[in-house]
């Protein structure tokens, strides 16, 4: 099994509804945020392309961030989404400087926190709050190894890319384009 | 002009606008850390070589520095720490994938060893110890108590006498446990900085001989700072001279790595070539601690008199300096935006 979410540029709008879902499902300080919007704007004037990605924690295959650990805190769980153990946590900031993308914080209990796939909802079978409440139906989630998922049916005919991938940690968040 | 705008909308504290987690604490852990190495290598170096005699401050007096240095780097680093009490979990795993683990381990070792040399030499340091007035006196003598002869103390426990005692018969067994550990300190504070590969100024294997010669050469400049005899202190001055030069050589190549490299290295270096740490890093970095302490060094040797104290303290603080520019600067370098 392995975990992954496909995101449509084309459909997203930056509305930030995802970023407010996750905040309000996982109870996220004020002032932090395990997700967030990027805009981009390519091109020179008056020929301008606009991109809105929905951005988080990669999960990727490849993690900096679990061979920093000094304790073992941070680790992978069963579909490759990666979760930090807050009792193991010792508020190093190795896993923080270690992600190319910047989807950890160190929060104000002082353990470091970040996305985790909602995994506490996959239990029950559904689906991350991200994903959920997007009015836009831009996210799609599901197990890669399983054809029929959501993700990976739109993966198969769409083109995709995904975010700095020179870094070399194999993320595993797709960006529709 | 084609460009790219990004906005990004997340706010995070300590890693938006750029990233700034790391404070004081690790450069000057990482300073302490490799004063402590050179330090610890030198003396047990020549202990091993049979040349304590000729060289005494390096090999029994400079060492008291080093558990000094590694206590307040120590401390440092639990000051840095955001979830502090649970530090004791770095000592439930070894976990060899992560450089702090392995660093962890490292400084438990090496720690209670600085202890060992230091103590194994405090007879012939301090032979007379005021055990009888002020306060000193009263913590002095929760572990020393009076005793006569050329020694005026002894340990106040007898297992302290004979594992002193142990220590001087075992010294040279020591002395290679010591220089083993001590270049293992002094890459790691390096090798800790390069393991973060999402950091393109410090993902450079170049950083750990980089920061293992500083570290010594920040030593070497202890000890001839300490050193009242006029050979041991030009013998350290040369050796130090050469260690600037490997130095110099080494930031060299790490910036010929970085303009031959991917664009985030490129643009790493740029920080550094007309970017905002091009100053602190330029000035205070290369011209006064590497390349004027070297000139005083070798003007004072070829019979021009420059005071020691100059070159000395010019190396310490650009040994300090370039930990401070590599922490601060690595944490602004990056992937994305």
């Amino acid at each position: 099994m392995r975990y992954a979410m496909a995101i449509d540029t084309k459909k997203c709008v930056g509305c930030s509804d995802c970023v407010v879902a996750c905040q309000t499902e996982n109870n996220i300080p004020l002032g932090y945020a395990r997700d967030w919007v990027t805009e981009t704007i390519n091109g020179v004037y008056p020929s301008l392309q606009l991109e809105f990605r929905s951005e988080r924690c990669n999960h990727c295959d490849n993690t900096p961030c679990v061979r920093t650990c000094p304790t073992g805190a941070s680790h992978v769980i069963e579909g490759g989404i990666v979760k930090v153990t807050h009792e193991k946590c010792i508020g190093c900031g190795a896993c923080i400087q270690s992600c190319p993308y910047d989807a950890r914080y160190s929060s104000p209990e002082g353990w470091v926190d970040k996305c985790t796939f909602c995994d506490h909802r996959l239990k029950d079978g559904q689906n991350p709050a991200c994903v959920e409440v997007c009015p836009t139906h831009c996210m799609y989630f599901g197990d890669l190894d399983d054809s029929n998922s959501p993700v990976s049916k739109v993966m198969a005919n769409r083109k995709w890319k995904v975010l700095a991938p020179e870094a070399g940690t194999s993320p595993q968040i797709f960006y529709l384009i | 002009m084609k460009e790219e705008l990004i906005i990004s909308g997340r706010m995070n504290p300590n890693i938006d606008p750029v990233l700034h987690l790391w404070h004081w604490e690790i450069p000057v852990y990482l300073f302490l850390g490799g004063l402590a190495a050179g330090l610890l290598f030198f003396a047990a170096f020549y202990v091993i070589r049979d040349e304590k005699d000729r060289f005494p401050t390096a090999v029994k007096i400079a060492p008291i520095l080093a558990p000094i240095a590694i206590i307040i780097g120590l401390i440092a680093l639990f000051l840095d720490l955001k979830h502090k009490l649970f530090f004791w979990r770095l000592y439930t795993v070894i976990r060899l994938e992560s450089p702090m683990s392995w660093g962890a381990w490292v400084l438990m070792i090496i720690t209670p060893l600085s202890f060992m040399w230091v103590g194994g030499f405090l007879k012939e340091v301090f032979p007379k110890i005021d055990l009888k007035k002020g306060f000193s006196s009263k913590l002095l003598k929760l572990v020393f108590k009076e005793s006569e002869g050329e020694v005026n103390w002894k340990w106040k426990y007898n297992f302290l006498e004979t594992f002193e005692k142990f220590i001087i018969f075992r010294r040279k067994e020591l002395a290679w446990v010591i220089l083993f550990y001590s270049l293992i300190l002094g890459v790691y504070t390096g090798i800790l900085l390069s393991a973060f590969n999402a950091r393109p100024l410090w993902n450079t294997a170049i950083l750990g001989p980089i920061f293992l010669v500083s570290g010594f050469s920040t030593a070497a400049a202890s000890i001839m700072w300490m050193s009242k005899l006029p050979e041991e202190k030009k013998w350290f001055s040369k050796i130090d001279i050469m260690l600037i030069i490997i130095e110099l050589f080494f930031i060299l190549h790490l910036f010929m790595g970085f303009l031959a490299g991917p664009q985030v290295q490129v643009d790493a270096a740029a920080l550094f070539w007309g970017g905002q740490f091009t100053v602190y890093f330029g000035l205070f970095v290369v011209i006064l601690g590497l390349i004027m302490p070297a000139i005083f060094e070798v003007m004072e040797l070829s019979g021009i008199h420059v005071h020691i104290s100059i070159p000395a303290f010019l190396i310490l603080f650009g040994g300090l300096i370039f930990r401070f520019v590599m922490v601060e600067a690595g944490q602004i370098t990056r992937y994305l935006y």
